[in-house]
């Protein structure tokens, strides 16, 4: 404990911290350049196009954020994938019988519900959640499929698809504002209250959260239960965009997310993460989606590209991180 | 320090008795620990240490028999409620979330809000600061992240975590086992220094030099009874040995 031990902790420690906190923003800067480069002639570049990113981005946003709550406490949840979709059905078909409250409402709570689902068997039943939420991402995937039978279910209320999808306020449109409200107070519960700090001790050390008077169970279960209903509103973004429910709603966004959740600077194990990194992280996914396909690249080109990105990514992330 | 009658006892355990499915783990331990007082445990492996700071931590209850806190008798069903008793234990895990941040691991499970219902940093810190210049653990800063941290420093914080909380008693369980030479002496210079601060200090420890630098008074344990309490100044280590191993001094 010589001063000389004490400020080469304290160098290691400002290094990792600059390293691990730039990455992210490092390869979406990487990336943004990329493209602007190469793809310069195609219109990347142009307000519409990169508003377009975000907006296409809102609902994987809206679930990276439940995942870095999930992530962060130690926990995973792949259900998301299919909530998705349970939800915007579930919204649609209410919304059709009864009204615009009662299919919000429905669509939320269906989410909800598939997330205390997974909370409980999680907490109290102390399953892993890698088996529960693979388990109930095949359960709902059928659930999905069986509620409407395969069919896509429209969504012509105005003020839903208004509210939710291509509505604008202020001249901002709706799926930017939901993105910026969702990450703004996500942020701030992450990061600012009792329970943000419980779920990162949760997932850092479960027995020194435990006899420190935290209530592991619960933490476990409230954010399976965010994750659930997060998915949910992503379900309502979805069908508020594209004016209409599906099965397919959601399918494709599971390895989005959590390369997104991951890159954006949460650890796999829990303990630390980042709801702004996972914005960054999803935008980053978002684009590189986008530039892809301007760069005319085939469905399976751009599927091999993405993964292979994705996989660079997180190894580059998480080596900074394993130190 | 010694124990005078004018002082009640900060920890006073009669007659504790603890069975598990019809094994006798402890039989007849009685003990009392008074405040600004610092009593050692040493028994051998399974002589029934461990069985005894989870009672007092109240992760177990007694089979029969009394805890008093200040004379007061108390019932513990689980260790938040020994925490709001003024009980405090450092566990040989050291109980430290390794990600966060030294004020974060001060306040774990019991962070300061204002009025917005958002943490109060500011307190947290200012409040780690003061107490660990006051206890002289030198670490690099109360935003350091625990596992930057020296063992001696991460055994520093866990015991200013539990000074910060105790008003009553401090559990030390083997606080110097992993610890260096140089930084077991810093670490028993901090838990000296508890004794200024009046409140009772129940160590665990497997080395006799430690426990006669520490310690007042010695309590032996062996196969869950207690075989004997000594003033340290007035014991040596052959009569300790004895007594912990059952073997006559040659």
């Amino acid at each position: 404990m010589s001063s000389a031990n004490t400020s080469a902790a304290g160098q290691g420690l400002a290094n990792r911290f600059n390293l691990q906190q730039y990455v992210v923003y490092l390869g979406f800067l990487a990336i943004f350049l990329f493209f602007a480069v190469v793809l310069r002639d195609s219109g990347f570049l142009t307000v519409r196009n990169l508003s377009n990113i975000v907006l296409q981005t809102a609902p994987a946003t809206i679930m990276a954020i439940g995942l870095v709550f999930v992530m962060s406490a130690g926990e995973i949840d792949l259900s998301i994938g299919s909530t998705v979709a349970v939800a915007a059905l579930a919204a649609a078909v209410t919304l059709g019988q009864y009204g615009l409250i009662a299919g919000v409402l429905t669509g939320l709570g269906a989410g909800l519900l598939v997330g205390l689902l997974n909370g409980a068997l999680v907490a109290y039943v102390k399953l892993p959640s890698f088996l529960v939420t693979l388990a109930t991402l095949g359960l709902f995937a059928g659930v999905s499929r069986s509620m409407t039978d395969l069919r896509s279910i429209p969504v012509t209320d105005s003020v839903f698809t208004g509210f939710f999808g291509s509505g604008a306020f202020l001249g901002i449109p709706s799926l930017i504002w939901w993105t910026a409200i969702a990450v703004a107070i996500g942020h701030i519960i992450y990061r600012e209250t009792r329970f943000g700090a419980h779920v990162l001790a949760t997932g850092d050390n479960a027995r020194a959260a435990s006899v420190s008077g935290i209530s592991v169970p619960r933490i476990r279960l409230a954010v399976m239960a965010i994750s659930g209903c997060l998915a949910g509103l992503a379900g309502l973004l979805y069908a508020g965009r594209l004016q209409a429910a599906k099965y397919t709603l959601g399918e494709t966004d599971l390895m989005t997310v959590i390369a997104a959740v991951i890159v954006g600077g949460t650890l796999l194990n829990g303990g630390r993460g980042s709801i702004i990194g996972a914005l960054v992280g999803s935008l980053m996914m978002g684009m590189l989606n986008n530039g892809l396909i301007l760069m005319g690249l085939s469905v399976s080109d751009q599927m091999i590209v993405r993964g292979l990105i994705i996989l660079a990514a997180v190894a580059v992330s998480l080596r900074e991180k394993s130190r | 320090m010694i124990p005078s009658e004018a002082n009640a006892p900060v920890l006073k355990l009669q007659d504790i008795h603890k069975t598990f499915s019809g094994i006798t783990a402890i039989e007849n331990f009685s003990l009392e620990v008074y405040p600004g007082e610092i009593v050692a445990l040493v028994g051998d492996n399974g002589a029934g240490k461990s069985t005894l700071i989870k009672i007092i931590s109240g992760v177990y209850s007694p089979t029969s028999g009394t805890i008093s806190i200040e004379g007061e008798t108390v019932t513990m069903s689980n260790a938040t409620m020994a925490r709001s008793h003024g009980i405090e234990v450092v566990y040989q895990d050291l109980a430290l979330a390794d990600q966060q941040s030294v004020y974060m691991n001060m306040f774990l499970g019991r962070e300061p809000v204002n009025g917005f219902g958002l943490l109060d940093r500011r307190r947290m810190i200012a409040e780690t600061e003061s107490l660990v210049k006051e206890l002289d653990v030198r670490i690099p800063s109360a935003h350091a992240t625990i596992r930057d941290l020296s063992g001696g420093q991460r055994q520093g914080v866990a015991i200013a975590r539990a000074t910060h909380w105790a008003s009553k008693l401090i559990l030390l369980d083997e606080p110097t086992a992993a610890l260096g030479v140089a930084e077991t002496a810093k670490v028993e210079e901090i838990v000296l220094s508890l004794k200024r601060r009046n409140i009772g200090v129940l160590i665990i420890s497997h080395s006799l030099d430690q426990v006669f630098r520490l310690s007042d008074r010695i309590c032996v344990l062996r196969r869950g009874k207690q075989i004997g309490v000594r003033e340290t100044a007035k014991t040596d280590k052959n009569e300790i040995i004895a007594m912990i191993t059952g073997l006559q001094p040659v």
